[in-house]
């Protein structure tokens, strides 16, 4: 007897989501998956209240988007799986069809559901990077860069501030990274790298959660690597920079993914995080039309999510441009199948595939400086995203480099192999694309 | 009063053997089994398989498994979730380089290689007891995630090292909706959960409890520790590794071999204690604790009109689960399970208690 309690609840579960999915008119639901607590709370919050502010500002500034209020539903995911898969059900029930999960493990779990329930997964800088294949992923969106074009750029500013890819030879590249999925995922980057530029590569997978780093860090040393590229997560990117300071390697020789390069990362860090780099597919700057309009809109009337307390942050930004993402592919989508209509999985992702942001449209949305052009299309799910290095200062980032451009050419073959195994394993065709 | 047997006769072996003996209690079950096949396909959204239903069926599976080995043979593991991660892998594997096996025979081999890793892991039972067999146990939570990402021929060389389940179909029928899906899985817990009732009520059980309750007893009385502990292993295993094999084919769909970390072991572990120690039912209970009452304590303030934060929802849901866990622990230590059958101890008696 498998207990009456059960069924009850199910009843009650059942009636609650079917009371839920009774749509709201004329009000587009963005959906947010959000970790706001758990271990990994001190990344996710600062994301979280960016993203939900930048929405709020369409709504408070613009009034929705072509008249279409924009709603919030947010869910609390604790960067756990199960949980997330939990949230994306809910939040798909109640109208979402852009989701952002951020986690590598939800993620992957959601690409298999998102072609038949419709719904776009947007993975900005995380996830599968061979989702970027649109015509084997159509429902996924990668943009505006992967880990692998992270490590493309991180490979690339390395070799120009050593004065060009021909003294890269002979030279000793340490990657740290996070033994789980997300920090494995560069290696074969890596390693074509180090064999087309001749330096040597030497992975030091630190065991997760890698909050003791002590003897990995005493290996480092002795391996004497020019440049060490970080890919941690959470707690470890603050221990790896401590240890760093600890066994005297320099943290301007060391280089963090976007998720290894938050303020959390280097606040707990404190001083031993100064001129530590990171890379970025946003901009740092706080000088932008966008965040003026935020105080104004938002924090100086008391709306912005908790008052405003990671107004600015590095976090905030990249939640902010994820919202700013979501919204652009709805505006694309609206002028497609119809403005100031609610759309739904396949209009936005339509939006998705019609996103063409030229100098001239992020200029009018106040965010010059902040973002370079970027133009997706159905066979390409990631564009030509710019990568830029910012360093630490100690008390804000601070644009080291240009805009670096991943080297996409050497990429593609990579994600069109990985694409096509995982087409091959699933038994999916591949999409055909008209051409643009 | 409608639930007391004074006046049901059992007049051969068959009907005293049966797993129900009250016909009362054979009504509650084929009803239950009819509300789960027939009646919740007909109510049930995709929020509720996927987000509910699906979880509950590959924990419960999993936490039945440990409950075998914990609850009914007294030998303490915190591998579960490691076990559960050899059964995907090893169906994962089936499944993709022989792609014309059934899916149930994969599931069955999944169950049988998870089966062999078990005893291995066991082996140390025959030495140690309790917390220190606990602690032995935890080798196979560190070894076997690592060896996944160590070899990556068990992830056929993917780069990242994540798993992504193929198509699901069983004698041509594709299982890709979420109901069938359900379905898929009600049907595998039920066959198991079937025999794990059948199993602990036969020699094999008997003896696992013999061991449980006082193993030099059990030994002096003529039952081999040896035997005992190593299939108790081994049959907890197995179950665990379809629950694993389900957790990815049916509910996940991908997954990394490192995602079956120690908090879900200690997950399937707390199911068992609170649903209740040695006890089938009480392995459903508690994956119902365990999983779900979070869920739906997340979604009581909306429900009731409060507008709260999220971070606050999910504060005030560790909270409160947090106090629930300790006023069932303190009214029941015995579980779930336990109250349930206090319940019909009363029903049984009511409304004239002595």
């Amino acid at each position: 007897m498998k207990a009456t309690k059960w069924i009850a609840s199910l009843v009650l579960g059942a009636s609650l989501a079917g009371g839920a999915a009774v749509a709201v008119a004329q009000e587009q639901v963005i959906p947010s998956m959000v970790y706001r607590t758990g271990p990994y709370a001190p990344s996710g919050i600062p994301v979280a209240d960016g993203f939900v502010d930048y929405v709020n500002l369409m709504n408070e500034r613009d009034g929705g988007l072509n008249g279409v209020k924009l709603r919030v539903e947010e869910c609390e995911t604790q960067y756990n799986t199960e949980r997330g898969v939990e949230c994306y059900e809910r939040l798909k029930a109640l109208g979402g069809t852009i989701f952002s999960p951020y986690s590598t493990g939800i993620t992957y779990a959601l690409i298999d559901r998102a072609p038949t329930d419709k719904s776009v997964i947007f993975s900005m800088g995380y996830g599968r990077a061979s989702a970027t294949v649109g015509n084997i992923f159509p429902w996924v969106f990668t943009a505006p860069a992967t880990y692998w074009g992270g490590a493309s750029a991180g490979i690339q500013y390395i070799a120009k501030e050593l004065g060009g890819k021909d003294k890269m030879k002979g030279k000793k590249v340490a990657y740290v990274y996070i033994d789980i999925a997300y920090g494995k995922e560069p290696i074969p980057v890596f390693q074509n790298y180090a064999e087309e530029l001749g330096f040597k590569l030497e992975l030091v997978p630190v065991p997760a959660p890698g909050l003791e780093q002590k003897s990995i860090w005493l290996q480092i040393r002795q391996m004497r690597p020019d440049y060490v590229y970080l890919q941690g997560w959470g707690a470890m990117n603050a221990v790896s920079l401590k240890e760093a300071a600890a066994v005297g390697f320099p943290r301007e020789k060391m280089l963090g993914i976007w998720w290894s390069s938050q303020d959390s990362d280097v606040q707990a860090a404190g001083p031993a995080a100064k001129g530590y780099k990171g890379l970025s597919f946003h901009g740092a700057s706080k000088d932008l039309q966008v965040l003026k309009d935020m105080k104004k809109f938002l924090v100086d009337k008391g709306k912005a999510s908790q008052n405003g307390k990671h107004f600015g942050e590095i976090g905030y930004l990249r939640g902010a441009a994820n919202a700013m993402f979501t919204i652009e592919a709805l505006r694309a989508a609206q002028e497609k199948h119809g403005k100031g209509k609610v759309m739904n999985g396949e209009q936005s992702r339509d939006g998705f595939e019609a996103i063409n942001l030229t100098d001239a449209s992020i200029d009018k949305l106040g965010l010059k400086g902040f973002l370079q052009p970027l133009k997706l299309a159905c066979d390409n799910h990631l564009g030509d995203g710019k990568i830029l290095v910012v360093q630490w200062q100690g008390d804000q980032w601070k644009p080291v480099s240009d805009w670096i451009l991943p080297e996409n050419q050497k990429l593609w073959p990579l994600y069109l192999r990985d694409a096509e195994t995982y087409a091959r394993e699933k038994n999916i065709a591949s999409r055909t694309c008209v051409k643009s | 009063m409608f639930y007391r047997e004074s006046g049901q006769y059992k007049t051969s072996y068959r009907a005293d053997q049966a797993i129900f003996t009250i016909p009362q209690d054979r009504v509650f079950f084929a009803l239950l089994m009819l509300a789960a096949f027939v009646g919740i396909p007909l109510v049930a959204t995709n929020y509720i398989y996927t987000a509910l239903l699906i979880p509950f069926l590959c924990l419960a599976l999993a936490a039945l498994g440990l409950n075998i080995l914990t609850g009914y043979c007294g030998q303490l593991s915190l591998g579960t979730s490691a076990f559960m991660g050899v059964g995907a892998v090893a169906a994962w594997n089936l499944a993709t380089r022989v792609p014309d096996l059934n899916i149930l025979v994969v599931f069955a081999l999944a169950g049988l290689v998870t089966a062999a890793v078990g005893m291995f892991f066991g082996l140390p039972s025959l030495r140690i007891k309790g917390f220190y067999l606990a602690v032995a146990t935890l080798a196979a939570q560190f070894f076997l995630p690592w060896l996944f990402v160590k070899i990556s021929w068990f992830t056929n060389h993917a780069a990242s090292g994540v798993i992504t389940a193929p198509q699901l179909t069983l004698f041509g029928w594709s299982i890709d909706t979420p109901m069938e899906k359900y379905l898929f899985a009600l049907g595998v817990v039920t066959l198991l959960a079937l025999a794990a009732k059948n199993l602990v009520r036969s020699n094999p059980g008997r003896q696992w409890m013999a061991i449980r309750d006082m193993d030099i007893a059990a030994e002096i009385i003529g039952i081999r520790p040896v035997v005992a502990k190593l299939t108790a292993f081994a049959v907890s295993s197995f179950f665990i590794g379809i629950a694993g094999a389900l957790y990815l084919f049916v509910y996940l769909g991908s997954a990394e071999p490192d995602g079956f970390t120690i908090t879900m072991s200690f997950q399937v572990l707390f199911m068992i204690i609170i649903g209740g120690l040695g006890s089938i039912l009480g392995s459903f209970l508690g994956a119902f604790f365990i999983l779900l009452v979070p869920i739906f304590l997340t979604r009581v303030p909306p429900m009731l009109g409060f507008d709260l934060s999220t971070a606050l929802v999910s504060h005030l849901e560790f909270m409160v689960f947090g106090a629930l866990i300790v006023i069932f622990l303190i009214v029941e230590p015995h579980g779930l399970a336990r109250l349930w059958q206090i319940t019909k101890e009363k029903l049984r008696i009511w409304p004239f208690p002595y």
